[in-house]
């Protein structure tokens, strides 16, 4: 396989681990005021990811770094057509970072709440955007000869990048409910449980949509394939599974779900990484945007031997805080607060 | 403003912001693993309650450090599209590596830590926290090795088709001069800026007088890694003067608002003019032979002056200004320096009270090490000045112009949103920042956990 292909699939497969892992944190963060009445439910809530959310995101710094190293032109290419949206999409990702970091480091109502709405906003914003985004790609931009963007802001919503969008934030919904219905007790589980039974027609549905869609937008006809055949049938058995409150399995059909979904944005893409809407012969490919055959190379080697153990360590995290997670915990502060 | 100033403004403005968060991350994460060491070998109350004392400091740190670390990523896309388009086959090998080997390990092994008090062993416990420290101080590696790259390019070839650098010598990115030296530089400042935020915040509590035991450990601690730190800064940071000087002749000359050559060299201790204008400035007192000696290490060298270099690089280059700002060049080089002396008096009049055993009663010492606290901040700015300022016009030194490197695809009208959008969320956060750090800095410790008592994990 040319070292350029490998360095797509890649950055297919960083992106795809972004969203199976940040998407239940970004579930969580749009879910956590609804699955919990009070303070320790949702302090238990956010605490099934505490310890998780924050490696999980370093899967999409490393997607993007990945691209700056093998794809120069692609990256260079997608952050400047992009701009206003990674602003919004960047001040999505501070504000519930910091979020989950200052909410508990007072004891006041109103400033927990501030917090908790802005955790809510920036868990929102994040897959919508980061799917307009990848929609974005298969759709194509406005891009000339010289690889840069020559359309406006406007350009950046056409109608399927913002299905991704939708999609991508009813798909982290359904992922974090059912991660919190596996990871609570009492309440907020069951309740998570609830609102995962009521998304899942919604999300089985949008997902059904935007396989043939995307399918289209890359111009290969409607019939899906083997990877968007995977997709459909994961989110069928993720509805089912849901609804037959088979918490374990539920949150392993949707992760399959995810990854599956983000990966067929990926296939349909293939060999280009950047459509031009401008004209198909500007288009950004795998071979006329990667970097030097020695820097792949390097990187390769790099990426083969950090990678396993990168996930070696993330797995053992998940193993350790493998317990469920009980409002009773929290039902006392635990932490001493200021006069 | 140009487009070209505006994406400069705020790339400026957001790595100097980010820049406050990093070494506090990085030298208050290895003095948290020093204590927690301590706490593990001696068993003593106190070297626990400190540990998650400084621990949550270091936390509240990390969350702002963390997310605008994103925005410079994400910013060498969307501002520099044209230099991330030219450079990316060298430039995006290290930021790659260090996402792979210094984030995840930081990151993951931070929320180990955190919520892992009461589920992992206290061996196991304890090797979290050194992995959060390696984390940070491997990713500076990264970082720091991209940076020299752009101030001194090497291991690449010039693609003759496309005109571009690639890499053809990954290890030379880690033997380059200008990293080895501006690294341990970096490392080593923020040693002492960790260093002066636990003495502050010690010194701060001792004043209070609750618990003087505890932190009167802390403030020693603190002094016996601030000292010797800033000195090997100084020491390390005069080398990489002298390294910079060979590669980067104006940044030198800049600092020194050198428009002749000499040798040998006196050094202006304070002047008046000397920009672009007024090329013979007001020395008010200047030290003979110091410049020789601090530019080349020889008490005769010679260092080439501003209007020399110019005409060479104009001959070299093409016609054009290659002069750096000289008024943020003389400055950043001397609000850097003199502040590092300041520091360093107060670190060695803390040593001096450690001897005499009277850290705890010192008032006068008391209250000027909690205001010394801003001092680090400033001269890490200014350090940043100095180094980024004098590659200027260059993007890459020799390579690129700086002009050449930024984003054509985006209007002045975008950047200037964008700006004012990161000035107020970054404002917003400052305060933030600001009000938590000072309460839990003024908390009292946690109590100890009874004896028979698992430690609780430090949850949301």
């Amino acid at each position: 396989m040319p070292l350029a292909t490998f360095w797509f699939i890649l950055v297919a497969v960083l992106w795809a681990g972004f969203f199976v892992l940040e998407g239940f944190d970004l579930g969580v963060g749009m879910l956590h005021m609804l699955v919990a009445r009070d303070e320790p439910g949702r302090r238990a809530a956010i605490n099934t990811i505490g310890p998780l959310w924050d490696g999980n995101e370093v899967w999409l710094i490393v997607a993007a770094a990945a691209m700056f190293a093998a794809f120069p032109d692609w990256y260079a290419t997608m952050f400047s057509a992009l701009y206003l949206a990674l602003v919004l999409l960047l001040v999505g990702l501070i504000v519930r970072g910091v979020s989950f970091e200052f909410r508990g480091k007072v004891d006041n109502p109103r400033w927990r709440r501030t917090w908790d709405l802005l955790l809510t906003c920036g868990s929102v914003l994040v897959p919508f955007l980061t799917g307009i985004a990848l929609g974005d790609l298969l759709h194509g931009l406005p891009i000339g000869q010289d690889r840069e963007f020559s359309g406006s802001f406007g350009d950046l919503f056409p109608p399927y990048a913002v299905f991704t969008g939708i999609t991508l934030v009813l798909l982290c919904l359904l992922h974090g409910a059912t991660f919190i219905a596996l990871k609570t007790t009492g309440g907020v589980r069951s309740r998570a449980s609830l609102l995962a039974r009521r998304l899942a027609p919604f999300t089985a549905l949008a997902v059904l949509a935007f396989l043939p869609w995307t399918h289209t937008t890359a111009g290969k006809g409607v019939l899906p394939d083997i990877i968007q055949l995977l997709a459909a049938l994961a989110v069928l058995a993720a509805a089912w599974l849901v609804l037959g409150r088979h918490d374990g399995w539920a949150f392993v059909a949707t992760t399959c779900t995810m990854a599956t979904t983000i990966l067929s944005i990926f296939t349909n893409l293939y060999p280009r990484v950047m459509v031009s809407s401008t004209n198909p012969a500007y288009s950004l490919t795998v071979d006329n945007s990667a970097s030097g055959n020695y820097t792949l190379k390097v990187m390769s080697i790099v990426a083969i031997v950090l990678f396993p153990v990168v996930l070696a360590y993330q797995s053992w995290t998940y193993h350790v805080f493998r317990l469920r997670v009980s409002p009773d915990q929290f039902s006392v502060p635990s932490e001493p607060t200021p006069e | 403003m140009s487009q070209l100033d505006l994406a400069r403004l705020q790339f400026a403005m957001t790595s100097i912001y980010h820049f406050l968060f990093v070494p506090v991350t990085i030298g208050l994460g290895f003095l948290t693993a020093l204590l927690q060491t301590a706490w593990h070998r001696s068993g003593r109350a106190d070297h626990l309650r400190l540990t998650r004392f400084f621990g949550t400091l270091l936390v509240i740190n990390i969350a702002v450090g963390v997310v605008t670390g994103l925005v410079q990523e994400f910013q060498f896309g969307m501002d520099w599209s044209g230099y991330s388009r030219t450079v990316g086959d060298v430039f995006g090998a290290p930021l790659a590596m260090e996402g792979l080997a210094a984030f995840f390990l930081e990151s993951t092994f931070l929320g180990l830590w955190l919520f892992g008090w009461d589920r992992l062993p206290k061996r196991v416990h304890l090797a979290t926290i050194w992995a959060v420290a390696l984390g940070g101080a491997l990713s500076a590696a990264f970082i720091m090795a991209a940076n020299s790259w752009m101030q001194r390019p090497v291991g690449y070839a010039i693609n003759s088709a496309t005109g571009r650098p690639q890499l053809n010598d990954v290890w030379a990115l880690f033997t380059n001069p200008v990293f080895l030296r501006g690294y341990l530089h970096v490392l080593l400042a923020s040693l002492v800026t960790g260093a002066v935020v636990m003495l502050a915040v010690s010194a701060w509590q001792l004043r209070k007088g609750s618990t003087p035991e505890v932190f009167g450990a802390s403030a020693r601690l603190a002094l016996f890694v601030l000292v010797p730190a800033l000195m090997l800064a100084m020491l390390v940071g005069s080398e990489l003067g002298v390294t910079e000087g060979k590669y980067q002749p104006m940044k030198i000359a800049g600092a020194e608002a050198q428009w002749t050559t000499c040798q040998p060299c006196s050094f202006s201790l304070i002047q008046v003019g000397g920009g672009k204008n007024d090329q013979t400035p007001t020395k008010i007192v200047a030290v003979p032979h110091l410049l020789s000696l601090l530019a080349t290490n020889h008490w005769n060298g010679k260092v080439l002056g501003l209007d020399q270099v110019q005409s060479q690089y104009q001959q070299q280059y093409g016609p054009g200004d290659y002069v750096p700002n000289i008024f943020i060049q003389y400055w950043s080089m001397r609000v850097m320096a003199y502040l590092a002396v300041v520091v360093l008096l107060v670190g060695l009049w803390g040593l001096w009270l450690v001897r005499r055993g009277t850290l705890g009663t010192s008032r006068w010492f008391q209250r000027a090490a909690v205001w010394v606290v801003v001092l680090p901040f400033l001269m890490n700015t200014a350090g940043w000045l100095l180094t980024e300022n004098g590659r200027q016009p260059w993007i890459v030194q020799g390579l690129q112009l700086t002009r050449n490197g930024v984003s054509p695809s985006i209007s002045t009208s975008t950047v200037a949103i964008s700006i004012l959008v990161f000035f107020l969320l970054y404002a917003a956060l400052a305060v933030v920042e600001a009000i938590l750090m000072t309460r839990y800095a003024r908390m009292e410790p946690a109590p100890p956990p009874a004896e028979d008592a698992s430690v609780p994990a430090l949850t949301y």
